[in-house]
């Protein structure tokens, strides 16, 4: 029995309960006294449900993470798996296919040594799947009769359901932290096993990247994991080229959009550039390779960079840039429309043109909340993964030359972690470490941004 | 239609409005306004909230450009120019006439730079040496110098509101003006501060036409020489001050300076 | 006074008024300029795509008359409409009769030149009208890829020979391919389509929505109604701004940790790849959702707390249903970015080749941006065309979504 029909036996027996609190409630109302209760027949009959619903459910989740492995124990006892090999791939890849025979995800085992362990399988599934069933039955049972006898018409159903409530809406607030705690917790873990077998020393100040993903499991050659040209590359395609392209273009487009432009032209030029930002990243990422990049070879090769690379470094920049352009944009139109317009005005009543206006009083008054933002592109550039996945190269160079092939840290990860290599192995291994520092840069450059934006826009209001 | 009162000395008109309508899209905020600004006068602009008074200021400036949807009929002239004509500058004129506004706006720059902004934008300097000395002109003749002389690099908007404004005062005289705007200047000032700021007016009256927005009746007849009374926006009355204060020809004029509404 | 000509009438000031015009147009055309690039990438974007994605909605397509009534395959229609009648008939020899039929109508080779799946559209189109058995009829077939491709200009010689010959008689032609976006994946551009990735998404989508709009909501409602101010309530919204902002792919290598770790067996999964979304899109939802709350005026939560309301019913009654359009248009956004999202998923190995649609949450699947992914790296001209076809349809989606965010926001949008 999987683990929908679990919750859907909650659901169901939650509802059942909500019929019976409400039928009682509704019984109270004609013996008590003067018809009324402390709370309406609603609550009760919600605190009923959710008396029964939240263990059932609860068993699920539980019920769910614990029967495969009991399942799996009672094959394993059974005289049939005493066939099996000893240990390794193979043994779970026999145990594997019986198990989706039995269950009806396969049709038919390939391999035949799993074949005499599909019955056993299928009997002991059939066992755990009703005690399963038996047990939340019970547990909705005694739940839902302690919450069916407390009922009373002075009792306080309402409050004990809010609080519930109030719990529901704190529990989901911790979602949050929990994904926060999970992603570090995750990359920490990861990151500290790398580092045993590779010196974060030669990690974050090698030059050379050369990962081997068919080299012993437990000897790294840590002289293969200098990252150095990967945040070369990642810096130098994100924030340098897609930024000489992002910044000017969208900081014109906001000046122009917010100071200049004629209020239709607005209402339609907005849209699109927000069509732009809304434009999946593998789409640019495509555009990048199909389009650009041989366009960008072309042209080197014609001024005679013979060397110039199809996965150049600057293509991929370029249309990381323009990805940016409305963000950029949309930051600096937030942050010169927070300037107080006493200021342009001020500036206009002087005589000042509005380009000396906006140059000279609006964009130097904006300024904390443009470098804010820009701060963020940054942030966004150096943590996009397709555009330099599909555009850029896997090859670590360490180069100024724009028409180079580059690799940046998303694209190690999407290698390392894309590869043959098992998920104990240290190229998956490094991948973790990558992300943990792509992490961390990504994480104080939002930080300081942030309180920028907020100590910018506190001085105005 | 405005009653002006018939002892007035004769002056040369620095600025006059002709029949001067000005919309914000359908509604009508001046009405058929004329009236001359006479130069190195002190001009005040009394009347109830809403009146016009502010509008009409703009309008001499052709600051009403900056909002989209106001629109202005009839003629407002410097020295005998129609400010509206196509062939005017706009960036010339607001150079001509300055403006101080109802809320102290410096820059978020150093006291330094916001009196040079308006000499540097303009080229009005030919020197380190030649701004430094309109600065110091200006700040001494708005009253700032021995306060922030010393402080010169500090940021505008860290001095207090009335320094600020005053910095203000300062920022506008720096380009050398013909016509000075203010726009209830002590509105958002302590009395101490406000004192200073008419004191300030007063020597300033003299070398500029000023024109003067406010909704004080004590400072309308403490710093100025002419006054006229706004009411739903047309000019109701025009004259000498003094008269206006103490003999009014128009009952709501009387109503309205001793306290009936406002 | 008056004899001394101010500084701003002189002819100097007028001089270099004229400059600073000049330089005020410059500065103007700069940003005319910056619009106009922008815009003009977007249309070369767009219009790239489009017309390669024109050609990814068309295959090749060779004419064979085939005469069934005359086959021998019996075609009884009560045959024809249970669920094994493919197998049935394959079993019959259709592959071969079809295969004969482009012998005769194409010349000796005529059997190679058709895709090895065309007999398949025959057997469709038989059992969606089992009147075609009765009669002699000319289907418009698949050719192979290396066909299809020569008839397009690449391909050996020897092909494009074949191709100019066919064309010469008619007998090729590339037609719109309505099986686009019915079929699945394949290894034959002529035989790809996008339904498998299109479905795919759909219930990673659905796994999504239902995981990080409900948490999303009640987050936000927490934090902008109820939350405390003390230490734990600033870590939420630290954790909320920061993760809105992480980098999509670091979502991924949570997925691939934490879900992939728990559920081995759901590599690939909508469900995993569904969560792995949800955790990104759940802070865009808050944030727009708590700017929604805000926007809900206090003078309406003080008219329900004063008739007794308590704080539940308060927000639950009156805040939620005026602040509901607001979250809604947030919601649908974030939903947008993780349909186009690619990168956390790659993580989380939805990068498999998947030829048969998914069936449930916990089946192997792919979605449509990894399908455009895994076509882009393929080099057949005619994966490219087919690409730019997702693309369009995947930009077709996200348009509809934004279309339908940006509606509801006007809709909606409410002054207080």
């Amino acid at each position: 029995m999987s683990v929908s029909v679990l919750f859907l036996l909650a659901l169901g027996l939650g509802l059942a309960g909500w019929i019976a609190g409400r039928a009682r409630a509704w019984a109270f109302r004609k013996v008590a006294p003067d018809g009324r209760l402390t709370s309406l027949p609603n609550y009760h009959a919600w605190y009923v449900a959710l008396w029964i619903a939240v263990p059932v459910a609860l068993f699920a989740i539980i019920w769910s993470v614990t029967a495969p492995s009991l399942i799996l124990q009672s094959v394993l006892s059974t005289p049939e798996a005493s066939q099996l090999p000893a240990f390794g791939f193979q043994r779970d890849n026999i145990l594997r296919e019986a198990q989706a025979v039995a269950s009806g995800a396969a049709p038919a085992v390939f391999n035949e040594a799993a074949k005499p362990l599909i019955e056993p399988f299928r009997d002991a599934m059939a066992q755990y799947n009703l005690m399963g069933f038996a047990a939340a039955l019970v547990i909705a049972f005694l739940a839902g009769a302690f919450a069916y006898l407390r009922l009373k018409p002075d009792f306080g159903a309402r409050t004990r359901v809010e609080r519930a409530v109030m719990f529901a809406l704190l529990l989901a607030s911790l979602v949050a932290i929990l994904t926060t705690l999970g992603i570090v917790a995750s990359l920490v873990f990861e990151t500290v096993r790398f580092f045993g077998m590779v010196n974060p020393i030669d990690f974050l100040f090698g030059t050379q990247w050369n990962p081997d993903p068919m080299s012993s499991a437990d000897n790294p050659d840590p002289a293969r994991y200098g990252a150095i040209p990967l945040f070369w590359g990642t810096i130098f395609i994100g924030a340098i080229i897609a930024m000489i392209v992002a910044i000017p273009l969208g900081l014109m487009s906001a000046i122009y959009l917010s100071q200049y432009a004629d209020p239709r032209l607005r209402k339609w030029v907005k849209p699109a550039l927000e069509i732009l930002a809304g434009v999946p990243t593998v789409v640019y990422g495509y555009f990048a390779a199909l389009t650009v990049a041989p366009m960008i070879r072309d042209f080197a090769q014609s001024i005679g960079i013979a060397s110039a690379s199809s996965e150049s470094a600057l293509a991929a920049g370029i249309v990381m840039g323009v990805m940016i352009i409305p963000f950029v944009s949309s930051m600096a139109d937030d942050s010169i429309a927070a300037v107080p317009s006493a200021m342009r005005d001020g500036s206009l009543a002087m005589g000042a043109t509005r380009s000396e206006t906006i140059r000279r009083v609006l964009i130097p008054a904006a300024l904390p909340g443009i470098v804010a933002g820009i701060m963020l592109a940054i942030s966004r550039a150096i943590g996009e993964t397709m555009i330099v996945v599909m555009a850029a190269s896997t090859a670590a160079n360490l180069s100024a030359n724009p028409f180079d092939s580059m690799t940046t840290v998303t694209v190690q990860i999407v290698a390392m972690l894309t590869g043959e290599a098992s998920t104990e192995h240290h190229t998956t291994l490094s991948a973790f470490a990558l992300g943990f520092v792509l992490f961390l840069v990504t994480l104080s450059l939002n930080f300081i941004a942030l309180r920028v934006v907020r100590r910018f826009r506190e001085a105005y209001e | 239609m405005t009653r002006v009162h018939d002892n007035l000395e004769p002056a040369e008109a620095k600025m006059a409005a002709n029949h001067v309508s000005v919309f914000y899209g359908d509604k009508v905020a001046i009405d058929d306004v004329s009236i001359e600004i006479p130069n190195e006068y002190v001009t005040a602009f009394i009347g109830p909230s809403g009146c016009g008074k502010s509008t009409f200021l703009r309008s001499l400036n052709r600051m009403n450009d900056t909002i989209p949807s106001a629109r202005v009929e009839g003629e407002i002239t410097l020295d005998g120019d129609d400010i509206y004509k196509s062939g005017m500058d706009v960036v010339q004129l607001r150079a001509r006439v300055g403006m101080v506004f109802q809320k102290p706006n410096p820059f978020p720059k150093s006291i330094y730079e916001n009196i040079a902004y308006g000499p540097k934008i303009h080229g009005l300097a030919t020197g380190k040496a030649e701004l430094d000395e309109i600065v110091e002109q200006s700040l001494r003749r708005a009253g700032l110098w021995e306060e922030v002389k010393d402080r010169l690099e500090d940021s505008g908007t860290a001095l207090s509101g009335g320094q600020q404004q005053r910095l203000c005062i300062a920022r506008a005289i720096a380009v050398d003006p013909e016509v000075i705007l203010m726009d209830e200047p002590c509105s958002a000032l302590d009395p101490i501060a406000t004192a200073k700021i008419e004191e300030l007016i007063d020597d300033l009256s003299g070398r500029y036409a000023i024109v003067i927005v406010t909704h004080s009746m004590q400072q309308a007849a403490r710093v100025s020489q002419r006054t006229a009374f706004f009411h739903l926006g047309k000019i109701v009355e025009y004259g000498r001050t003094s008269d206006i204060f103490t003999t009014p020809l128009e009952q709501r004029t009387q109503d309205y300076i001793t306290g009936r509404y406002g | 006074m008056s004899n001394l000509t101010p500084p701003t009438r002189t002819p100097a000031f007028e001089a270099r008024l004229r400059k600073r015009y000049a330089s005020e147009r410059r500065f103007k055309l700069l940003g005319l300029g910056a619009i106009v690039f922008s815009v003009g990438v977007l249309a070369i974007l767009l219009f790239n795509m489009a017309s390669n994605g024109i050609g990814g909605f068309q295959r090749t397509e060779l004419a064979v008359p085939i005469d069934l009534a005359q086959s021998g395959i019996s075609t009884d229609p009560a045959v024809l409409a249970q669920p094994g009648a493919i197998q049935s008939l394959e079993a019959q020899g259709l592959p071969e009769t079809v295969a004969m039929s482009a012998v005769q109508a194409l010349g000796p080779k005529g059997a190679e030149e058709l895709n090895p799946s065309a007999w398949r559209e025959v057997a469709e189109a038989l059992v969606d009208d089992p009147s075609l058995a009765t009669r002699s009829e000319t289907f418009w077939l698949p050719a192979t890829r290396g066909l299809a491709a020569a008839h397009g200009g690449g391909g050996s010689p020897e092909l494009q020979a074949v191709a100019r010959e066919l064309a010469a008689s008619g007998k090729i032609e590339r037609n719109f391919d309505g099986g686009f976006l019915t079929r699945s994946d394949a290894t034959d551009p002529q035989a790809v389509g996008i339904w498998g990735a299109l479905k795919g998404s759909m219930l990673t989508m659905i796994v999504t929505l239902l995981l990080a709009f409900p948490i999303g909501v009640m987050a936000a409602l927490y934090l902008e109604e109820y939350a405390p101010r003390n230490r734990w309530t600033d870590a939420i919204e630290l954790s909320i701004n920061n993760l809105a902002a992480v980098p999509s792919i670091i979502f991924g290598l949570l997925g691939l940790a934490v879900f992939l770790f728990l559920f081995p067996s759901l590599r690939s999964a909508p469900v995993i790849g569904g969560m792995t979304l949800a955790l990104m899109t759940m802070p865009v939802i808050v944030i727009s959702g708590r700017n929604a709350i805000k926007a809900v005026p206090p003078s309406i939560r003080d008219g329900a707390l004063a008739i007794g309301a308590s704080p539940i019913q308060v927000v639950f009654h009156h805040v939620l249903p005026l602040a509901l359009p607001g979250i809604l248009t947030g919601t649908i956004i974030g939903m947008a970015r993780a349909l186009g999202e690619t990168a956390p998923l790659l993580m989380i190995g939805m990068r498999a080749f998947v030829a048969t649609p998914p069936d449930g949450f916990t089946s192997p699947a792919t979605v449509l941006p990894m399908q455009i992914f895994l076509w882009s790296d393929e080099i057949d001209r005619g994966f490219v065309e087919r690409t730019s076809a997702a693309i369009i349809v995947l930009l077709l989606f996200l348009l509809a979504m934004n279309g339908l965010a940006i509606y509801l926001r006007n809709k909606f949008e409410k002054t207080w």
